[in-house]
């Protein structure tokens, strides 16, 4: 080893705690950066590898009913690989244990699986046997909701006759990894459940004997999904079909793929964060670093050292200090993500588990934070390689000093003595201080960033589920029916407030963009499911004309005035041209509404429902439950309150786990500022301030001029930081706006306290650290010592 | 080189001298803030094959101006400066730190050792970049701190560190030695201990040496004084003998 990169090693040594204090900062954004790239590449290629082996169907249709005979043709459509015919219906289960009635999806399968798409994993129990009746498998998800294992039983009221089916077996789909039951929000595993049936037994339940009403096909290789598509709603246009769609409408697909593209948002923004502080701190230590071994430049160069030689030495000190930093993030990030990819796969029950951590991922983390600390410390290094030998071998200038602008502005007569050094200090190097103050800052909106989900996910909520969403249960008929149910339905047991709706599933069309979603026909004064802006103002359905939620204008390429084709894909499946009348803001989903009458026009009926909402008494819960229970109309029933508590639960662990990793990596970056400011502050006035102790100044007098300075920077990070993280916040809901989902920037007042009161709170521990050193000054040697 | 130096540690004849150095005219102007200050104001200087020449002045005088710009640390401000056949003059930053790596050693008043590096290493750190060094110890040795080579610079005393300076600039036996009040932080005894390691590498390696001091008495080691005062050569005389640094008293 070369004596430069011994000294290296040894200078190193001596400046450990503020090195690992860098080190920390830059660990923990590259942690963030691995943890999240590499989860996101490991879970993307387990859910690749899932579908692959699970053959996920490509391309999806349901209709009303079509002969078997029509699958050959199916088949012959150029680039369909498998196809699946089945029979998938929706009926009402009565659990045992459970007050209110919970949706069953019926899928039929083979008696003997054949290699087609959307395969089952098996993971307790066996597979059906053929011949034996009542036998079916269940999603894990329910089965777990409701501690259901092989041989349990449940009934289900199919077709209008209860029958009570026997689980023989527990199983997963790549088809619901996500059990999302149409049109709700969120997935309620206990409410919905998804069973698969042998096809003759179903067959017979539904009179469908010979038929199908669902279909899911594989694609070859190269073969054009739209073109597929149109070929095979051509074929089942005749059999009442409702259009097909690619994954990319596909429920379950979307929202997971939406949340693993999350990660990708969360992987970007926090490690930049951390980079740009920890560059600062590089910049700043390195600077010292430079400046006290001025002399020592001084004698390698009149020795003969060259420039580049001078330099390379400083650099390499900030690359070690980057690389121990890098190496800690690329660990903890692995074990983090390994962390992270098993909650998920434990989350969507994938059946594989497989984490590896991409060396591109790594790479890609050394090549930047290397880059970004070089270029970062250019600057100060740049210095010591032009320092003229001569002129270095003098003891730097006294540093320069003025009465500060309070004090010109004559309220310095005011001021104590150690208040003007404060000061003084503060204004001497004003971006010194307020990039120090900048620093601080960025941890308070780093702790916001982490935080501030919570809060828009409870407005989310508040938004959805109080202001816009008013019933407590909506009820969805089998079919349309005719309204005069509604009459029915206002004298069930408890009823309070009762309102119809229509929902029909269309296809959008508006130049080349095309979407398929469902119109919701509502009532014109609509109580119950209330269409609100981003003000929370209500908009009246008016009474023609299309109202879309902004997301969905958006990926159309619409605006209020603009016309839609609307596809209808049932009944008599109309097309017209309707205008787009209103826009409303909606977090979840792409939704289209309608005036309920408009809708029925376009429909060309009379007076139908598809469904009601309802506001009930909750004391007689029970026994409206019990009637719905046994109604042969009614295909489902959401709970509002109950959806909301399951999702609260699903959530909230996650986030508080993300909360924790925040409040850690933010204190890291407060005290990496607060300690290395501090230490250098005391490096650069160790003599004044052991000068002052032998003036006889106690310790506390001494710790308050150079903490002093530091409380002041802390206290005017804290509004920075709030406005900081206001602005990261907005960023990164723009990186969580997906199809799904659309978060909103709420931060609460409670969230930006608390990101004030952690900071505060590690600038003041690192304040009583560096103290502890101040306590120790070795007076006579500090003044002994040549400045 | 060295084999043309006659008879080392001699002062040779005026006639058979050469000259490593050749300064004319040099001035220096130094702007500090609105202030122009001279340091040097057109100084003529030789430096002879294997002499040891004392600058003396007082401070302030341009000696530590003249000695930088001779080591090629500094530029002057007009003015040529002749090391051997090269102009150093004509030199950029380059070929000044090629020139002062390949021929220059310096001793400086305040030593500049590396605080992290041992004696040994400190000696190391130049050996590694020269062409044909001595061995460290060996060094060392000759400045007779053999046995505290793997002490750190804190924990020598400030004679001992200017010795490990010495070694350092000695090690990669440079054509010329350069030394800034080499004695100027340390007390009587321990200077002269660090003028014999001078006086020593002068004689035994036959080195080409300049020391600058404001002390008089140093003087008497010389072959040469050369005095300055306000930036001018205000005097130059030739001992007729040079003192052993151990005779030296002040």
């Amino acid at each position: 080893m070369s004596m430069l990169d011994r000294k290296l090693l040894r200078d190193l040594w001596a400046m450990k705690g503020q090195a690992l204090a860098i080190a920390l900062v830059i660990g923990a954004g590259v942690a963030t950066f691995v943890m999240s790239l590499s989860t996101l590449e490991s879970l993307s290629s387990t859910l690749d590898a899932y579908y692959q082996r699970y053959r996920f169907a490509h391309v999806f249709a349901s209709m009303k009913r079509a002969p078997n005979s029509l699958g050959e043709r199916i088949v012959e459509i150029p680039g369909v690989a498998q196809t699946s015919l089945r029979i998938v219906e929706d009926v009402t289960l009565d659990v045992e244990g459970m007050i209110e009635p919970a949706v069953g999806r019926l899928i039929s399968i083979p008696e003997r699986p054949q290699g087609e798409p959307n395969a089952l994993h098996l993971r307790r129990g066996r597979y059906i046997e053929p011949g034996r009746a009542g036998e079916v498998l269940v999603n894990e998800a329910f089965a777990e909701a409701h501690g259901f294992e092989p041989g349990d039983h449940v009934v289900a009221v199919i077709n209008g006759r209860k029958q009570r089916l026997t689980i023989v077996g527990v199983a997963l789909s790549p088809e619901y990894i996500i059990q999302l039951a149409g049109g709700s929000l969120l997935p309620d595993d206990r409410r919905f459940g998804v069973f698969w049936m042998a096809y003759p037994q179903l067959a017979a339940a539904f009179d469908m004997e010979g038929a199908f009403n669902n279909v899911a096909l594989t694609l070859m290789h190269g073969a054009s999904e739209p073109e597929v598509i149109e070929r095979l709603d051509d074929l089942l246009d005749p059999y009442g079909g409702l259009g097909a769609y690619g994954r990319r409408d596909h429920l379950s697909h979307q929202y997971i793929s939406d949340e693993i593209r999350q990660l990708r948002g969360m992987g970007m923004i926090a490690p930049a964060i951390f980079l740009s502080v920890a560059t600062f701190l590089l910049n700043m230590v390195v600077s010292r670093v430079i400046s006290l071994q001025r002399e020592q430049i001084a004698a390698l160069k009149a020795f003969g050292y060259r420039r580049w030689e001078v330099g390379l030495h400083y650099l390499k000190l900030v690359a070690a200090i980057t690389l121990i930093g890098v190496a800690l993030g690329v660990v903890a990030g692995s074990l983090l993500g390994r962390n992270l990819t098993e909650m998920y796969t434990t989350f969507y029950r994938f059946p594989l588990f497989s984490f590896h951590l991409d060396a591109g991922v790594a790479v890609l983390a050394v090549v930047v934070s290397v880059g970004a600390a070089l270029l970062g410390t250019m600057t100060a290094v740049r210095r010591a390689v032009r320092l003229p030998p001569a002129e270095a071998m003098r003891p730097e200038p006294p540093a320069q000093y003025r009465p500060t602008f309070i004090e010109r502005s004559g309220l310095g007569g005011f001021m104590p003595q150690t208040a003007r050094m404060i000061l003084r200090q503060l204004e001497r190097s004003p971006l010194k201080s307020s990039l120090s103050s900048l620093g601080m800052a960025l941890s308070v909106a780093v702790l916001i960033l982490g935080s501030f989900s919570l809060d828009s996910i409870e407005y989310i909520m508040e938004f959805q589920f109080n202001l816009s969403q008013r019933y407590d249960l909506s009820l969805a008929f089998v079919e349309a029916a005719p309204g005069r149910v509604l009459h029915d339905v206002e004298h069930l047991p408890g009823v309070i407030d009762c309102e119809p709706f229509r929902s029909t599933p269309c296809r959008f069309r508006h130049g080349h963009h095309e979407r398929r979603v469902a119109i919701m026909g509502l009532a014109p004064d609509s109580r119950l499911f209330r269409l609100l802006d981003r003000e929370e103002r209500q908009v009246e359905v008016p009474p023609e004309g299309l109202m879309l939620s902004e997301k969905l204008a958006e990926l159309l390429h619409v605006t209020v005035g603009d016309l839609i084709t609307v596809e209808v894909l049932e009944g008599q499946r109309p097309v017209r041209d309707v205008r787009v009348t209103a826009l409303v803001a909606e977090f979840g989903g792409t939704n289209a509404y309608m005036n309920i009458d408009a809708l029925r026009r376009l429909l060309r009926e009379g007076d139908t429902a598809s469904g009601v909402f309802l506001t009930v008494d909750a004391d007689k819960l029970e026994a409206l439950h019990g009637q719905i229970k046994e109604s042969p109309r009614v295909a489902g029933v959401t709970v509002k309150t109950a959806a909301l508590q399951s999702f609260r639960d699903t959530i909230a662990e996650n986030l508080l786990r993300m909360r924790l990793f925040n409040i850690m990596f933010a204190g890291v970056i407060a005290f990496g500022v607060v300690y290395n400011s501090a230490r250098i502050s005391l490096s650069e006035r160790s003599r004044e301030l052991a000068t002052l102790r032998v003036i006889g100044f106690t310790r506390g007098e001494i710790s308050a001029i150079l903490l002093g300075e530091l409380a002041v920077l802390t206290v005017a990070a804290v509004p920075l930081g709030l406005v900081l993280g206001y602005l990261f916040g907005w960023l990164v809901t723009l990186g969580l706006d997906t199809e799904v989902y659309r978060i909103p920037l709420v931060i609460n007042a409670s969230t930006y306290a608390f990101a004030a009161t952690v900071v505060m709170v590690a600038a003041f521990v690192s304040g009583l650290i560096v103290r502890e050193r101040l306590d120790h000054l070795d007076l006579v040697a500090v003044l002994k010592s040549k400045e | 080189m060295k084999s043309e130096t006659p008879e080392p540690g001699v002062a040779a004849a005026e006639t058979s001298r050469t000259a490593v150095f050749e300064a004319r005219g040099i001035t220096k102007v130094y702007h500090i803030g609105e202030i122009d200050v001279h340091a040097l104001r057109g100084v003529d200087m030789d430096l002879f094959q294997g002499e040891l020449m004392v600058l003396l002045g007082p401070s302030g005088s341009g000696k530590s101006t003249l000695l930088n710009i001779l080591g090629g640390l500094d530029v002057p401000s007009s003015g040529t400066v002749h090391y051997l056949d090269h102009d150093l003059t004509a030199y950029d930053d380059a070929a000044l730190t090629q020139y002062r790596r390949e021929h220059v050693g310096f001793i400086f008043q305040f030593y500049n050792l590396i605080p992290s590096l041992t004696a040994r290493e400190n000696v190391a750190l130049i050996t590694e970049i020269a062409r044909q060094p001595m061995d460290p110890a060996e060094a060392l040795d000759l400045v007779g701190l053999g046995d505290r080579m793997n002490h750190f610079p804190s924990q020598l005393s400030g004679g001992e560190q200017q010795r490990v300076a010495i070694a350092r600039a000695v090690a990669k036996r440079p054509d010329v030695l350069l030394c800034d009040e080499p004695t100027g932080a340390l007390d009587v005894k321990t200077g002269i201990l660090v003028l014999e390691a001078i006086e020593r590498a002068n004689r035994e390696l036959g080195t080409t040496t300049a020391v600058i001091t404001h002390n008089a008495v140093i003087a008497k080691m010389a072959d040469r004084v050369v005095s300055l005062s306000g930036g001018m050569v205000s005097h130059e005389e030739r001992n007729a003998s040079r003192l052993p640094a151990h005779e030296l008293e002040w």
